[in-house]
């Protein structure tokens, strides 16, 4: 059955991503435990990366745990989409919840029927989790003993941050233009303030101008 | 806040969104401008994050040649709507590259 081929393969490919992960994540000062439990239990790629890039560039952990959450908001409204989809209750909701995630939505949401997307849903998220779990305890482990930068990873995380963006930049020009607005603001702020802010600054001011122009009707 | 706090409040506080979003009858908070605001929210933020991921190294802005290659690359292959493991493989052996080279030649 192709959607349970396509969930295999997204599965892949996301969680092998979980490998720089690991490595970014010890590099930053996180022990391998720790790691791998924000990958077991937080579960959200952009989020563990920003909280790890936050630490990693010496941010407070407010400013990491600030930045963590409003990427890790969207879950919330994936959540909302999902539910009357899965119908889901007792253990299995809570499982559903711990795999809501960009990826699994993204899957359950593009099947034409009800029938495959919830089993789009199991099998994307259970992929996903399986590989992104195991490649994070490998890359924690490598990054232990090898310095990620050697093998270009430090690289992959702003490079992964824009292909998360790049839909997002696709959908409109008020997308692109918060984008743009978000990535000045956020370079013009770096010298100036502490780690972590830059990006919780830039957000804010964005969705303030959002707000009062009135945009948000899109 | 020590490194275990921010694991243990970041796992908390993404379970709790994930939770709440089935929890919660949609009706509630499914106001189209709180939707829209939550849609653009990431957006700010991940431009924000690739602008400080690619050029900050704390409060300085460190322009380091082989990870902006590698992020160029990344890009690229992001535009020309590549697979994610192409982008990241892809960046990260640019950069590994460069920096082999440049650190023999």
């Amino acid at each position: 059955m192709s959607v349970r081929r396509d969930s295999v393969g997204v599965g892949l490919a996301v969680g092998a991503y979980g490998f720089a992960f690991g490595a970014a994540s010890v590099a930053a000062g996180l022990t391998v435990l720790q790691s791998c439990l924000l990958s077991l239990l937080a579960f959200t790629g952009g989020t563990q990366f920003a909280v790890v890039g936050v630490v990693a560039g010496g941010g407070s952990g407010g400013a990491a745990l600030a930045s963590g959450l409003l990427l890790g908001s969207r879950n919330m409204l994936y959540a909302m989409r999902l539910a009357p989809l899965l119908r889901v209750g007792g253990v299995r909701r809570l499982l559903a919840a711990l795999g809501t995630i960009d990826e699994s939505t993204a899957m359950a949401v593009a099947q034409p029927d009800a029938k495959d997307g919830r089993t789009a849903f199991w099998w994307t998220s259970a992929c996903v989790f399986t590989f992104w779990n195991v490649s994070t305890l490998l890359g924690a482990l490598a990054g232990s003993v090898v310095d990620p930068a050697d093998f270009g990873l430090d690289a992959v995380v702003p490079a992964a941050f824009l292909a998360l963006l790049a839909p997002r930049l696709r959908a409109g020009a008020v997308e692109r233009r918060i984008a743009v607005l978000g990535a000045v603001l956020a370079g013009v702020l770096i010298p100036f303030t502490p780690p972590g802010v830059p990006v919780l600054a830039a957000t804010a001011a964005l969705l303030l101008s959002v707000r009062i122009r009135g945009e948000v009707s899109g | 806040m020590s490194l275990w706090m921010l694991v243990i409040w970041t796992i908390v506080g993404c379970y709790a969104f994930k939770l709440a979003g089935y929890l919660v009858p949609a009706r509630v908070l499914d106001h189209p401008q709180i939707r829209r605001l939550v849609e653009l929210l990431p957006v700010a933020l991940l431009a924000a994050l690739v602008v400080v991921e690619a050029i900050a190294d704390g409060r300085h802005i460190d322009v380091n040649g082989a990870r902006l290659a590698g992020f160029g690359v990344g890009a690229v292959c992001v535009w020309r709507r590549a697979p994610f493991l192409v982008v990241v493989i892809a960046a990260a052996l640019t950069t590994a590259l460069l920096r082999l080279l440049l650190r023999s030649g």
